[in-house]
């Protein structure tokens, strides 16, 4: 299997203080790689040095073989690169239908072909298929805003993967989320990735959710990283049993 | 708006169009003259309706790109071109100046912005008074001639004010394909949460100088129309008063909605008219009126009926609720 993902030893410091020290992993193509720690080790910061969202002090960021080091999100995410957030992004005035729709229009088309071409970009059938596959279709019409957190995380979810992306980046997507929604967003995820062929990222601190979604999990504390590898290995290193799971 | 009734709406609006057209018919001088500037301030208020409701960026310099229209005009159309081509010129000239403009956008915002384009404003009105080769200074452009369309001459009141309601017509059905648009859809992303839209793709960079550009360009249209109803321009109607003016219309109209700026100049023209009556006591009342209504609507005049529908909707959501509880309660 190719790398989708290589990151080769990543720092970012803030001022004085290191976030991620010297981070090197890669993604495999059509994986669902688990990324755990306890907070503050680094996690969010690594993926905002990934996404562009913050300058890396050092090291290199390569998609597909390319380095990408230093590309605004923007620019990422038209090559295939999605993410969700940790705490809720959403357009809350606009309508479940307009904020997937909104998701998806930047991929259709040129800027000019946006202003005088179709009001929806010709995505109403795709957003109401995402608000069909995330089972929200009785709040298509509602403005965002007015969801309630579980529903604007699935919408969250649901917007990452309105342009087709190859790679997901997902910040806690299970954070504030009732059981019965999460095995819901687990299944979708899981339809996702084998149908869709998309390579996923996912920061989590629910473990359940994490042992039976991932194939690899990658295990950080204080901005390195302690432990990579398949569930039941990560669970019994000592390492990591010392670091994290123990307490 | 969502609670009218579709047909109800097309006839309402086919009603209100029927109505500027052959009310002012009647209208003496300067009856028109008040109505030609509510037009010709509704596109400048749609302009920054554009950059501040839609897009949220604050502008404090939207009455300087009229500034910028109507002193394109008055040179040109003075010079013997034809309005049309002094409207083309205006539009280009202001929404490159727009478009530079919201460079400061992309690291400042809020309040920080209003102060880079209150000082672009003063900037403006300095250029205007003290560039006297160019502007007339402060004695201003005098003479400008109204045009002639297909040999029809409009000097009179009411050809001119059909002048200005058929750009407002054109400039109307402008906007509201471009909010509609997917670049509508843009710019209300970048106002209400510009990190999420840049990891969908979004270029907000661009989007941001879009909103600026597009939005001076409608108040260079409107400065265009001004020179020639007024005739004659000089610097004073172009200062920071001006830009304040068009941010309250758009404010109290109800910023980010379609129909805010019609009602927001409509207020700022004609209720000082209708308030006349008062004498000194206008511009108090004035004042009275739109503080009570800001604490009343932060929202504006369009956010009160945004809320009662929003309301009735509600009422109704929990009314089907009420239903399906009972049957549920009736099945257990």
């Amino acid at each position: 299997m190719s790398a989708v993902l290589e990151v080769t030893n990543i720092k970012k410091n803030f001022g004085g203080i290191s976030a991620v020290a010297d981070v090197s992993f890669d993604v495999r193509e059509g994986e669902i790689l688990g990324l755990i720690g306890p907070n503050g080790c680094g996690k969010s910061t690594l993926f905002n040095c990934i996404l562009g969202q913050l300058t890396p002090s050092g090291g290199e960021v390569k998609l597909d073989g390319k380095v990408v080091t230093g590309l605004r999100p923007a620019e990422l995410n038209k090559l295939g690169v999605s993410r969700t957030f940790q705490l809720l992004q959403v357009f809350p005035k606009l309508s479940v239908r307009e904020n997937l729709i909104l998701a998806g229009q930047e991929h259709q088309g040129s800027m000019a072909s946006r202003l005088v071409g179709r009001s929806d970009a010709g995505l109403t059938q795709a957003a109401n298929q995402m608000i069909g596959f995330f089972k929200l279709d009785h709040l298509a019409a509602e403005p965002a805003g007015g969801l309630s957190y579980g529903q604007q995380k699935l919408l969250d979810a649901a917007m990452a993967f309105m342009g087709g992306p190859r790679l997901v980046l997902l910040d806690e997507p299970a954070g504030g989320v009732n059981p019965s929604m999460l095995s819901d967003l687990k299944e979708r995820l899981v339809a996702i990735n084998r149908e869709k062929n998309a390579t996923f990222v996912v920061i989590e601190h629910n473990m359940e959710f994490v042992m039976s979604l991932c194939s690899r999990v990658m295990v950080m504390a204080e901005g390195k990283v302690l432990a990579m590898g398949r569930p039941d290995e990560v669970r019994k290193n000592p390492a990591v049993i010392e670091a994290y799971l123990g307490h | 708006m969502s609670g009218f009734a579709k047909p109800l709406k097309i006839a309402l609006g086919l009603a209100v169009i029927a109505g500027l057209i052959v009310i002012p018919m009647n209208f003496n001088r300067y009856g028109l003259f008040i109505l030609s500037q509510w037009a010709v301030m509704t596109i400048a208020a749609m302009g920054l309706n554009l950059t501040l409701g839609y897009a949220g960026q604050v502008s404090l310099a939207q009455g300087a790109f009229v500034g910028i229209g109507a002193y394109a005009a008055a040179i040109m159309t003075t010079h013997g071109w034809p309005l049309p081509a002094a409207i083309v010129v205006a539009i280009i000239l202001s929404f490159a100046v727009g478009w530079v403009l919201g460079y400061p956008a992309l690291r400042v915002q809020h309040h920080y912005l209003a102060f880079v384009t209150l000082a672009f404003s003063t900037l403006a009105f300095l250029v205007f008074r003290n560039e006297s080769w160019l502007t007339g200074g402060i004695y201003g452009i005098s003479n400008i001639p109204r045009p002639h369309f297909f040999g029809i001459a409009t000097n009179k009141p009411l050809p001119f004010y059909y002048v200005c309601l058929g750009s407002l017509a054109i400039v109307s059905l402008a906007v509201w394909w471009l909010i509609r648009s997917p670049w509508g859809r843009a710019f209300m992303a970048l106002r209400e949460n510009p990190l999420r839209a840049q990891s969908l793709g979004i270029d907000t960079r661009r989007y941001t100088l879009m909103a600026f550009a597009i939005g001076s360009a409608l108040g260079g249209i409107a400065g265009a129309l001004y020179a020639p109803l007024t005739q004659y321009i000089d610097p004073v109607p172009f200062n920071l008063s001006l830009s304040l003016d068009l941010l309250m219309m758009v404010i109290v109209g109800g910023a980010g909605f379609f129909l805010g700026p019609f009602l927001g100049a409509m207020i700022a023209v004609l209720l000082p008219e209708w308030l006349r009556f008062t004498e000194g006591y206008y511009l108090m009342l004035y004042a009275v009126a739109v503080i009570l209504l800001l604490i009343w609507s932060p929202t504006g005049i369009l956010g009160i009926l945004d809320r009662a529908m929003a309301a009735r909707r509600t009422k109704a959501a929990s009314a089907l609720r009420a239903v399906a509880k009972s049957r549920l309660e009736t099945v257990q």
